[in-house]
C-alpha cells in the first residue's frame, strides 16, 4: 500500500538503467506519406490489467488493442478483477476494434464548433467480459461498452419471412394485411388477443418458437451506453474514475464536476475557480485526477504550476484545497515566460497514491503527497530549450501540452518531447537513469548516453535530485529540433516495463 | 414454412417478433409474453419458451428489463407454484448483466417468485442459485445476490443457514465496493430474517465491518442500516451497539455521511428510543445543526420540528432553540429556507410563552429575509402560526412581507405568493383582507407576465369561493369589470378569462346582470383575439344562464361573430353556436 516503503524496499543500490527495445508499431508512416490531421493520436490509455490499450484520435475515433502474449483462458475472472496477472514475456498487442466515439458538432446557441477530437480516454471496471471506457472531447463525455457478440441466425419462423415482414420487396404490394399486422400498428392487431380470447388448455401445437442458431463467429460491438453532456462551459481536459466504481470527475478550464456513472443527466460541481469577474482570471485548471485508492481524494493542477489536493469529505463545494503543492519561484529568475512554462500540462498519481508526477514545459516533477514544501525530485526535460523560449512562444509551441506517466512499480517516470523523442528517468533514490528514446523502430538511434553524474542536492531535503539538465546531445550534434513532430501522449503499462507512445498517427510500443 | 391459419396469425407474428430486428417489435412481443405463454400452453411454456428466453439474453437492456419484469408474474403461465423453479434460470442470467436497472428488476422478480415457492423448492433450486450468484465471477452477480438472502434464509435448514450467513459476511468484505454497497443496502432486510442470537453476533459483526469501510459510499449506506437494525435489536443491545455507531457517524469525516445521519436522524431516534435520544442524540444533533458543511445543516434544519417532537419542551428550549436562532441567520440561504419551512411546527412543542418570547423573533427575522424563498416558506406555513399566536401579533410584519413578495421582480416569486393568497385570506379573515390585500389582487391582473395574470384570474375565482358571492359582488366584480376598458388588449383578455372563471361561482343572476353585458360589449372590440375569446367565454356561459338568456342575448351575439371578417373569430363563434345547439337538444 505504502509507496514509500515499496521504493525503500527496492534492492540496495539504484536499479539498473533499462535497456529499451522496440516492440511494435501500429499505423507506421511510410517515407514521405503525409499525415492526415484526423489520424493524429490525441489520447492513449492502458486499462488496469494492462491487457488492453486504447487510443483516441483527432477524428473522434477510439481504437482498441488487446494483449496477445498472455492467454486469458484458465485465469479465474475474479482474479482478473483483482488485477493479479501472471507476468509473461514482454507485452505484445494486436488491433482489436475501433469505433467512432465523437462526431463534429455545432453548438447553435453559442455559435461554436465542437471538435470531435478525443481529449481523454479512461477505462472503467470490466463486467461480464465486456470492456467499458469513458471517452471525452471538449464538451461531451461518453460511456462505451465493447463486447464480443456471437453471430446469431434465426430460422424456423411461424411465417414465411419473405411474406410476413413488410420490408420484403414483394410483401408490401401483395399482402397489405400482413404488413399491417407486422409493422404498422401492432397494438391494434393484437387487441383481440386480450384476456377474453381463450386458448385451448394444451396450447396451440402449430405454433413454434423461432430457432436461434449460434455460430462460433463473433464480432465486436461497441455501444454508447451513456452520454454525459451539457455540463461544461469550457473545454474538458480530464476525466478520471473514482475507486468506488460508481463515480467519476470531469474537469474543464474552470470547473470540476462529479458524476455518477449511471446518471447522465445530473452532475455536481465540486470545484469552481471561475472568478466573479472574468477579467480577474489568472489561473485555470489544466488536469485533474482521482487518487487511485482513496475515494475522497483528488488532485488538480493549474496553469500557475500548482497542484491542489482536495478532500471530498470536507465539504460539498471543495473550493478550498486540503493541500497545495507548488515550488517557490527562484528569486531573480522571473521573466516574461516564467508563468507560461510553469503551467502544468498533466498530473498522474503513482499507483500507490503516495506520489504525484507533474509535467510542466521544462520539467517533470515528482511530489510526495506528504511533503508540500517542494517536489522530491525534478527532472529536466527541456532545459536546453530555455534560450529558445522566444521562438517557441512565437510559434505557439510553448503551449504544447505534454503528458507524463509513471511505471507501475513507481520506480521510473517518462514524458515526451520534440522530434518524436521521449525521456525516461529513474526516480528511485540514487538512480541516475535518464534515457532519451526516439519513437521509431530504432529507439536508441539518436540517443547519446548521458554520463552518470552524482545527483546534486538542491536543499537540505535529502531526496531532492535534479538530473537530466545536461544537454541531451542531440541538439549539440547539430540536429535541429523539429517542433512539428512532438510526442505529447504516452502511457506506461501498469505492471510491466512497456511504454506506448504516439508519434503523430503512429503508435509505437517499447519494452525493457 | 408452416402454414398458420387465420385466427392464429397475430399470435404467430407475436412469437416471430421475439427475434425481430426492430427493438420496438421485440419489446412489444416481450410485453405480451403472457399471451404467447397461454397460446403455447403451460407445458410448452416450461419446456420451450422459458429455455428459449434463457438462451436469448444478449438483447438490448430495454428488452431485458421488460423480460425481467414479465417473468416476475409468470408463475400462473408455467403451471403454478409447483413449477415456479423453471423461471429461475432466465432470471439468474438477468441478475448478471451489467445494467443496474435490469439486475434490480431481476432480483425483484426473483424475490417475488421466491416468496411464493414451496419450501422444498426453495432449498432445492433457489438457494443453490443464490450461492452461485454470491460466488459469481463477476461483481454484477455478487451485487445481485445480496438482495436475495432474505427470501432464501427463512426456509434454509440449519447447516445451510450458517453457510448463508458466512456468505453474506464475505460479501460485506468483497473487494469490489459495488458489492459491499449492495450488502450494506440489503443488510436490514436480511437481518430481519435472522434469529436473535445470530443477529447479535454475526449480523452485528458484518454491520461493524461496513461501518468501518474506507469507502464513503459504503459507510453512507450503513447509516440507513442503523435504523433498520436498531428496530430489530432489544433496546439494551441497541443502546450498546447501534447508538455509539450513530454518534460516531454524526462526527464522520465525510460530510456525506453526516448528511445521511442528519437526514435519517428521526428514524435513528425511533430506533434507539426516547431516553438515549435525549441523552446522546441531542448533542449529536446539535453538532449537526452547527456543522460546517451547509448541506448537512440544510438536512438537519429540515428535521428540527420532527426532532423536537421527541423531546420535551424544556430540552428543546435549552438545546435546540439556541441553534435554531443561529440557523436563522445562517450564511446559506438554503439553510434558512429549510428552517423556514419547518420552524413553525416547533410552536406547539415549545408552548405559547416560549413561542412568543423566543420563536417569534426568529420567525419575524426570517419573514424579512433577503431571499424570497425563505419568506415564501414562512408564509406557506401561516396556518400553523395562526393557531399558536394569532394573526394580530403577526399582521404588522406579515403585511410588508407579503407586499414585498407581491412586487418581487422575479415573476416566479410573485406566482408563488399568489398561490398562497387564498390560504392567507382564509387565515386572515375578510376584514384584514379587504383593507390590505384586495388591491394587490387587482394589481396582479395587470401584471406584465402572462402566467401571473393567469394565476391572478384564478386567484380572484378562489377568493370568491372563499368569501362568497356577496362579498365578491362588493369587492371583486366591480374592480375586475372596470379593467375591461384597459387600452391593452392582453389585459382585456385577462379580464375575459377572469369573468369566465367567476361566472360559475357567482351564479346565474349575477352572471346575467353583471358579467354577461360586459362580455357582450367586448364582442364589439376592435381586436379579433378579444372577439374570439368572447365567443369562447360565451360558450362557457351557456350552461350557467337560463335558456331564455341564451336565446335572447348570447346566440344573437354569436351569430354576429360568426359572420366576422376574421377567420378565427368565425371559427370559435361557430363552435360556440354548435355547442349551444347540442345543449338545447339535450335539455329538450
Amino acid at each position: 500500500m505504502n509507496g514509500g516503503d515499496e521504493v525503500a524496499a527496492a534492492p540496495a543500490g539504484p536499479p539498473q538503467s533499462l535497456d529499451w527495445k522496440f516492440s511494435q508499431v501500429f499505423g507506421e508512416r511510410t517515407a514521405g506519406e503525409e499525415v492526415q490531421e484526423v489520424d493524429i493520436i490525441s489520447a492513449i490509455e492502458f486499462d488496469k490489467t494492462g491487457d488492453h490499450l486504447a487510443t483516441g484520435d483527432r477524428g473522434g475515433r477510439v481504437v482498441l488493442f488487446e494483449r496477445t502474449d498472455t492467454k486469458d483462458h484458465g485465469v479465474p475472472r475474479r482474479d482478473l478483477e483483482r488485477m493479479e496477472y501472471p507476468i509473461g514475456r514482454h507485452p505484445e498487442f494486436r488491433y482489436k476494434t475501433e469505433f467512432q466515439s465523437h462526431e463534429p458538432e455545432f453548438d447553435y446557441l453559442k455559435s461554436l464548433e465542437i471538435e470531435e477530437k478525443i481529449n481523454k480516454i479512461r477505462w472503467c471496471q470490466t463486467a461480464n467480459g465486456a470492456l467499458f471506457l469513458l471517452s471525452t472531447n471538449d464538451k461531451t463525455i461518453k460511456f462505451w461498452k465493447v463486447q464480443e457478440k456471437k453471430v446469431k441466425k434465426i430460422s424456423d419462423m411461424n411465417l414465411d419471412p419473405s411474406k410476413a415482414v413488410g420490408n420484403g420487396s414483394i410483401a408490401s404490394s401483395s399482402t397489405p394485411k400482413l404488413c399491417l399486422a407486422n409493422g404498422g400498428s401492432p397494438d391494434r392487431s393484437y387487441n383481440y388477443l386480450g384476456n377474453d380470447f381463450s386458448f385451448p388448455p394444451g396450447g396451440l401445437p402449430s405454433l413454434r418458437l423461432p430457432v436461434v442458431v449460434t455460430s462460433q463467429e463473433t464480432n465486436l460491438v461497441a455501444r454508447c451506453r451513456r452520454v454525459y453532456a451539457h455540463a461544461h462551459d469550457y473545454h474538458i481536459n480530464s476525466v478520471s474514475n473514482n475507486s468506488d466504481g460508481e463515480t467519476f470527475i470531469s474537469a474543464d478550464d474552470l470547473r470540476i464536476n462529479l458524476w455518477n456513472l449511471e446518471i447522465s443527466n445530473q452532475s455536481f460541481n465540486i470545484v469552481d475557480v471561475k472568478p466573479a469577474n472574468m477579467e480577474d482570471l489568472t489561473e485555470v485548471i489544466t488536469s485533474a485526477e482521482f487518487h487511485p485508492t482513496h475515494c475522497n481524494t483528488l488532485a488538480y493542477s493549474s496553469s500557475k504550476g500548482s497542484i491542489r489536493v482536495i478532500d471530498l469529505r470536507q465539504s460539498a463545494l471543495c473550493d478550498s484545497h486540503a493541500k497545495l503543492f507548488e515550488e517557490p519561484e527562484a528569486p531573480g529568475s522571473r521573466s516574461f515566460f516564467t508563468e507560461i512554462i510553469a503551467s502544468i500540462s498533466d498530473i498522474k498519481f503513482a499507483r500507490d497514491g503516495r506520489y504525484i508526477l507533474s509535467r510542466d514545459y521544462m520539467t517533470l516533477k515528482l511530489w510526495d503527497i506528504n511533503m508540500d514544501s517542494g517536489p522530491v525530485a525534478t527532472f529536466q526535460v527541456h532545459e536546453y530549450l530555455r534560450p529558445k523560449l522566444c521562438d517557441l512562444y512565437e510559434n505557439d509551441s510553448i503551449f504544447d501540452k505534454f503528458e507524463c506517466c509513471l511505471s507501475g512499480d513507481g520506480l521510473r517516470v517518462a514524458t515526451g518531447s520534440y522530434s518524436n523523442l521521449f525521456r525516461v528517468f529513474g526516480c528511485a533514490p540514487g538512480s541516475t537513469e535518464a534515457t532519451t528514446l526516439e519513437a521509431s523502430k530504432n529507439p536508441m538511434r539518436r540517443q547519446v548516453q548521458t554520463p552518470s553524474r552524482p545527483s546534486r542536492s538542491l536543499s537540505s531535503i535529502t531526496r531532492v535530485v535534479r538530473r537530466g539538465a545536461e544537454n541531451p546531445g542531440v541538439d549539440a550534434n547539430g540536429n535541429a529540433f523539429d517542433f512539428t513532430t512532438k510526442l505529447l501522449h504516452l502511457a506506461w503499462h501498469p505492471t510491466e516495463n512497456s511504454i506506448a507512445c504516439a508519434a503523430a498517427n503512429s503508435l509505437y510500443m517499447y519494452y525493457a | 414454412m408452416a402454414m398458420i391459419n387465420e385466427p392464429l396469425y397475430p399470435i404467430a407474428v407475436l412469437i416471430d417478433e421475439l427475434k425481430n430486428e426492430d427493438i420496438q417489435l421485440r419489446l412489444n412481443s416481450i410485453r405480451k409474453l403472457s399471451t404467447i405463454a397461454r397460446a403455447l400452453g403451460e407445458e410448452r411454456t416450461r419446456k420451450e419458451l422459458i429455455p428459449f428466453l434463457s438462451e436469448n439474453n444478449d438483447d438490448d437492456d430495454e428488452v431485458l428489463l421488460a423480460m425481467a419484469e414479465e417473468l416476475g408474474v409468470f408463475i400462473p403461465y408455467v403451471g403454478g407454484v409447483e413449477h415456479a423453479n423453471v423461471l429461475l434460470p432466465p432470471l439468474e442470467t438477468l441478475c448478471i448483466v451489467e445494467e443496474t436497472c435490469v439486475r434490480d428488476k431481476a432480483v425483484e422478480s426473483l424475490c417475488r417468485i421466491g416468496a411464493q415457492m414451496r419450501e422444498q423448492d426453495l432449498v432445492e433450486f433457489f438457494i443453490p442459485l443464490l450461492k452461485r450468484l454470491a460466488a459469481g465471477e463477476w461483481f454484477t452477480a455478487r451485487v445481485s445476490s445480496c438482495g436475495l438472502f432474505h427470501i432464501a434464509y427463512p426456509s434454509a435448514p440449519e447447516a445451510l443457514k450458517t453457510e448463508l450467513r458466512t456468505l453474506y459476511s464475505q460479501l460485506c468484505q468483497d473487494d469490489m465496493p459495488m458489492v459491499r454497497r449492495s450488502a450494506a443496502t440489503n443488510l436490514g432486510k436480511f437481518a430481519a430474517t435472522v434469529e436473535a442470537p445470530h443477529l447479535k453476533v454475526d449480523i452485528m459483526s458484518m454491520f461493524d465491518d461496513l461501518t468501518h469501510d474506507d469507502q464513503d459510499s459504503v459507510r453512507l449506506l450503513a447509516v440507513e442500516g442503523c435504523a433498520a437494525l436498531g428496530k430489530l435489536l432489544e433496546p439494551q443491545d441497541c443502546i450498546a451497539h447501534i447508538l455509539p455507531v450513530i454518534v460516531n457517524f454524526s462526527q464522520d469525516k465525510s460530510w456525506r455521511v453526516r448528511y445521511m445521519v442528519a437526514n435519517q436522524l428521526y428514524e435513528l431516534c425511533e430506533a434507539v428510543g426516547p431516553e438515549p435520544t435525549r441523552s446522546d442524540l441531542v448533542p449529536a444533533y446539535v453538532r449537526l445543526l452547527r456543522d460546517n458543511e451547509a448541506e448537512v445543516r440544510i438536512a438537519a434544519a429540515g428535521k428540527v420540528t420532527k426532532f423536537c417532537r421527541i423531546l420535551n419542551s424544556e430540552l428543546a428550549i435549552q438545546n435546540i432553540l439556541p441553534c435554531v436562532k443561529e440557523l436563522s441567520t445562517d450564511s446559506s440561504q438554503h439553510v434558512r429556507s429549510a428552517l423556514a419551512s419547518v420552524i413553525m411546527g416547533m410552536a406547539p412543542i415549545l408552548g405559547k410563552d416560549a413561542t412568543i418570547e423566543q420563536l417569534l423573533p426568529i420567525f419575524l427575522s426570517l419573514l424579512k429575509d433577503e431571499f424570497p424563498d425563505v419568506r415564501l416558506n414562512i408564509i406557506s406555513k401561516l396556518d400553523q402560526v395562526n393557531q399558536v399566536i394569532g394573526i394580530d401579533l403577526l399582521s404588522q410584519s406579515l403585511l410588508p412581507a407579503i407586499v414585498e413578495l407581491a412586487e418581487d421582480r422575479h415573476w416566479r416569486v410573485r406566482l408563488a405568493i399568489i398561490e398562497y393568497i387564498p390560504l392567507l385570506a382564509s387565515q386572515l379573515g375578510v376584514g384584514f383582507f379587504d383593507d390590505k390585500l384586495g388591491a394587490l389582487c387587482m394589481q396582479w391582473l395587470k401584471d406584465k407576465v402572462y402566467s401571473i395574470r393567469d394565476a391572478a384570474a384564478n386567484n380572484v375565482k378562489r377568493l370568491a369561493e372563499e368569501f362568497g358571492p356577496d362579498w365578491a359582488m362588493q369587492h371583486i366584480v366591480p374592480q375586475v369589470l372596470d379593467m375591461i376598458n384597459n387600452p391593452h388588449y392582453l389585459y382585456r383578455m385577462t379580464i375575459l378569462h377572469a369573468v369566465s372563471l367567476l361566472a360559475p361561482v357567482m351564479g346565474k343572476d349575477i352572471t346575467c346582470s353583471k358579467l354577461l353585458p360586459v362580455v357582450i360589449n367586448a364582442s364589439k372590440d376592435r381586436v379579433p383575439n378579444i372577439k374570439f375569446n368572447v365567443a369562447k367565454v360565451l360558450q362557457s356561459l351557456i350552461p350557467i344562464v337560463d335558456q331564455s338568456v341564451v336565446e335572447k342575448t348570447i346566440r344573437p351575439c354569436l351569430v354576429e361573430l360568426s359572420e366576422d371578417p376574421d377567420v378565427d373569430v368565425r371559427y370559435f363563434a361557430t363552435q360556440a353556436l354548435q355547442s349551444s345547439d347540442q345543449q338545447m337538444m339535450m335539455s329538450n
